[in-house]
């Protein structure tokens, strides 16, 4: 079987692949939240692996891909004024806000630097007392704790030249918009792995119940995803709406709860706009008023504005798995990796980016 | 951007209530905040998510896992690729 052999536990994979053709009896649509999975689904070909009748689409749980076009375009004013130290991870970069990116922002002058912790961040700012050092706060839960403590430890030390620009993004009230949806056609889900980690899957079981909806807790490695589809067809085919943890190696119920603590005494819920999706009421996560000296919104004057969305591309339907990367006309024509017309082209982790780096040749004429 | 590696911590220290450990991914070691991991101490494996551990995991699994990471081509975002060496860390002896 094409892509097989290419697995580490190749015995495994096949038996697992084996037991999902036994199983499955009828059609069944799957998603996959975050985009670290549709990463190694698209890398295994594990779409193509499963039963004709599963139907894998793919989430919005990419935050680079549903960071606001608002917030995006307050980044690189901030970014651009001569003051100031811009610092984010690095797939920020790249994403069009709607009239430029950070990465034009850092060739046309601009200080803006990579990193791969909040905790450089700090060092920066410490290292430059005078110049005032922005951090780019992006994330699901897996990423807040850690962007939390960046600016808890400000505080504690009282660097007066560290803020952060704050758009964090929360995992289940997407999935409750989606669920709620008409339009919705997904009957199972696999929960994201390092999300679960620090927030464990309560708030999974509570969708769960009220949606009669299976969920799968999973990981990010090929036979993880595998198991994760096998378990979750297996709950759909005997009618079955629980939630079941495939990666218990790093996931408990209740999840990290230091990392919880420092998120809820440094942020607090407030509705959040995704890019591409709308407004998802208590879907995000803000600095508390405690904390407004360190909210780069609150330190620097930028106006709230409203762009929009460049009319061809439809990754609004993919983030929602609606419709797949491959139904848009643009997709690897006007829109590639080094062009992006969306979110999801941009991030390695964005739907789009992966179709288009493991299945373009196959698709596109 | 939900990514975490697994590395082995090789020492602790603790300065002004920090708990940071000196971990190795591959042949790299990196600074790694502990403070969600309370419980780690020198010698464990901790899956570390933008400079803090998050979990522990057993040495097998995180073998395991970071081959595979490596595999796929994703611990280059991380600076963590063994083939490539990124400004600012020390490379483990």
């Amino acid at each position: 079987m094409k892509y097989l052999d290419e697995y580490r536990d190749e015995r495994i994979a096949r038996a697992l692949v084996a037991d999902l053709h036994r199983c499955v009896t009828r059609p069944w649509v799957l998603m996959e939240i975050c985009g670290g999975q549709t990463h190694t689904l698209m890398r295994y070909g594990i779409d193509e692996l499963v039963p004709k009748e599963i139907t894998l689409v793919h989430g919005p749980g990419c935050p680079v891909c549903v960071t606001p076009l608002e917030i995006i375009d307050k980044a690189i004013r901030i970014a651009s004024q001569p003051e100031v130290i811009f610092v984010s991870y690095g797939d920020m970069l790249r994403v069009p806000g709607s009239e430029s990116d950070l990465l034009r922002v850092k060739a046309a002058g601009g200080d803006v630097r990579v990193v791969y912790s909040p905790m450089e961040a700090l060092k920066i700012a410490r290292a430059n007392p005078q110049r005032q050092v922005v951090f780019f706060g992006i994330g699901f839960e897996t990423t807040a704790p850690a962007n939390a403590m960046a600016v808890w430890q400000a505080r504690r030390e009282g660097l007066r030249n560290f803020s952060m620009l704050a758009s964090h993004v929360l995992v289940p009230p997407a999935i409750r918009l989606l669920l709620r949806s008409p339009q919705n056609r997904v009957q199972g889900f696999i929960a994201p792995g390092h999300v679960c980690t620090v927030m464990g899957y309560r708030e999974y079981e509570e969708l769960a119940r009220e949606f009669r909806v299976p969920f799968v807790v999973g990981g990010f490695e090929p036979i993880d995803l595998l198991e994760a589809i096998s378990m979750l067809v297996a709950q759909l085919e005997e009618g079955r709406a629980e939630v079941e943890n495939q990666y218990v190696r790093s996931v408990s119920q209740e999840g990290n709860l230091p990392a919880q603590a420092i998120m809820r005494e440094v942020f607090e819920i407030c509705d959040r706009k995704w890019r591409g999706v709308g407004l998802i009421p208590e879907s995000g996560l803000r600095l508390r008023p405690d904390f407004a000296a360190y909210d780069a919104e609150k330190v620097f004057d930028v106006a709230a504005c409203s762009a929009e969305e460049p009319a061809e591309c439809i990754s609004a339907q993919v983030l929602q798995g609606l419709r797949k990367p491959i139904d848009c006309p643009a997709f690897g024509r006007r829109c590639t990796p080094e062009s992006p017309l969306g979110a999801p082209m941009v991030s390695a982790e964005g739907a789009c980016a992966a179709y288009y780096l493991y299945r373009r040749l196959a698709l596109v004429s | 951007m939900c990514l975490a590696v697994p590395g082995k911590i090789l020492a602790i220290e603790e300065a002004e209530g920090n708990r940071v450990g000196r971990v190795e991914f591959g042949g790299i070691t990196r600074p790694v905040q502990l403070d969600f991991v309370p419980e780690a101490v020198v010698g464990d494996y901790v899956v570390t998510h933008v400079g803090f551990a998050i979990s522990r995991v057993d040495p097998e699994e995180a073998e395991r896992t970071f081959h595979i990471l490596h595999e796929m081509g994703l611990l280059e975002s991380e600076g963590l690729s063994p083939d490539h060496q990124s400004e600012g860390h020390d490379k483990a002896a």
